[in-house]
């Protein structure tokens, strides 16, 4: 058990990666990540939420009819996004500006209602909140990669520290403007899928 | 089991509404006097900022506290002293019948639709003289309306600071209206030439040092046109006859005092 329940946890970083294997949740991947500490906040965010909404079907899994099943996912998903969007305005109002509506579309992720469809509906709740968990993780990992790139490359700074001195600001780097528009983080997550694929073999598609 | 029957769909859904409506709800009414007050203290947040005073090691109340908040009826340019300010709201008052008007479509140049009559400015003294009037500001970008404030020395032309705190542009182009460098450039600026006409204006692309007009000029940001121009149009509307042109006459004839009314 606790051999299997630590691979619940371990394979969504690298093996079964929900964006570089399933290519799920890649949207807000985009927008959220050029600066380390929005990177964190989010990638918090989504996994706490999915943690419990994972946990939250897992337990009620037996009394959703299949009818409406979707819909009650959504239903506890909105829910719960809405209450982390309204303690983030409480406690870290900075952050939740800069988030803006991404918070609020955490609801639109499809890795909380993949892990929901796919985990919770047919798993009891300690093991669903473990996969929320991993999940959550493997989402985490992805984002810090893009962030750490994007803001070093394009701002010369990591958590807002500057390690590259910018030429604008009287140093020596020229910034990289691309690393701050969203399409960065596709060219980001698509080199570091095919690094991954060249390490394990396994997750390459057969034409 | 037996869960697809219509009863029990109607059954979960009904329960299943009533436990997230309830949680949605309450966490609402307990976060909500933490939320305003996290709003309050970013927007005076915004005016030190402005004004260029912001010590981020200091709380906030201590910094605001030789602010102080007024009424201004735009169309008379007085104050108006019977209005509450700690609870007037702005944005409320230009969607209000009473307090707020249409803008006439031929000097909407800030795309504003509607505005209030009266308008919350704050005053900085110093020994009971004027240091700094900050101005509230808006219009609109590409996306949104943005939101910011407008410090004046006590000249009431050169500009102490200007920055906005609510915006919806684009991250990196737009958006880059919060980068402290270009919101540095404004520090020093004038905004009104010697006979007091409105001259400040943000060029498509960079200004020229060696231009004589250097310093009614400013940087446009690159790659955000219609931003850039927003910005340049809400000040012109803000700081015309439109917005608190006549206000800054009736200040300037009365340097020294406040003018009442």
């Amino acid at each position: 058990m606790a051999e299997k329940s630590s691979k619940i946890v371990l394979d969504p970083l690298f093996n079964k990666n929900p964006i570089a294997l399933q290519v799920l949740g890649i949207c807000s991947a985009l927008a959220v990540t050029t600066k380390l500490e929005t990177v964190f906040v989010m990638a918090a965010a989504v996994t706490a939420v999915l943690c419990v909404s994972n946990t939250v079907i897992s337990l009620i899994r037996n009394f959703i009819p299949s009818s409406i099943r979707i819909i009650v996912q959504m239903t506890v998903i909105a829910s719960l996004v809405i209450i982390v969007d309204m303690a983030l305005k409480a406690y870290a109002y900075d952050i939740s500006k800069q988030l803006s509506i991404f918070v609020g579309l955490i609801i639109t992720n499809c890795i909380i209602m993949g892990r929901a469809e796919a985990f919770a509906m047919s798993n009891p709740p300690g093991p669903s909140f473990l996969d929320g968990l991993g999940n959550g993780l493997g989402y985490s990992v992805i984002l810090v990669v893009v962030g750490v790139f994007r803001e070093l490359l394009g701002s010369g700074r990591l958590f807002g520290h500057v390690i590259l001195p910018l030429s604008t600001e009287g140093g020596w780097y020229v910034s990289n403007g691309l690393m701050l528009l969203p399409p960065s983080a596709f060219f980001i997550i698509g080199l570091y899928i095919w690094a991954l694929r060249t390490w394990k073999k396994d997750q390459l598609e057969e034409d | 089991m037996a869960n697809d029957t219509v009863i029990k769909t109607l059954v979960v859904a009904g329960i299943l509404s009533v436990v997230c409506s309830a949680l949605v709800s309450s966490s609402a009414v307990l976060l909500r006097p933490l939320q305003e007050t996290n709003k309050d203290l970013d927007r005076k947040k915004n005016i030190l900022q402005a004004a260029g005073t912001y010590d981020p090691d200091q709380p906030i109340e201590d910094q605001f506290s030789n602010f102080e908040i007024k009424v201004v009826d735009l169309a008379t340019g007085k104050f108006r002293d019977d209005i509450d300010a700690s609870t007037f709201d702005q944005r409320k008052a230009a969607k209000s019948q009473d307090q707020g008007i249409a803008v006439p479509k031929k000097d909407d140049i800030a795309g504003l639709k509607r505005r209030s009559r009266y308008a919350l400015i704050y005053l900085a003294n110093d020994g009971g003289q004027l240091d700094q009037l900050i101005l509230p500001v808006h219009g609109k970008g590409l996306w949104s309306t943005l939101y910011g404030y407008l410090a004046l020395d006590k000249d009431l032309s050169t500009i102490n600071g200007f920055a906005f705190y609510q915006h919806g542009e684009t991250p990196g182009l737009g958006g880059e209206v919060d980068n402290p460098r270009w919101k540095q450039q404004w520090v020093g600026k004038k905004a009104f030439d010697d006979q007091g006409n409105f001259k400040i204006e943000v060029l498509k692309g960079k200004t020229n040092p060696s231009s004589p007009d250097i310093d009614y000029q400013v940087d446009g940001l690159s790659g955000a046109t219609i931003t850039t121009r927003g910005v340049d149009s809400l000040l012109g509307y803000w700081l015309g006859n439109e917005g608190f042109g006549t206000f800054l006459t009736y200040l300037k004839s009365n340097q020294g005092g406040t003018p009442d009314g």
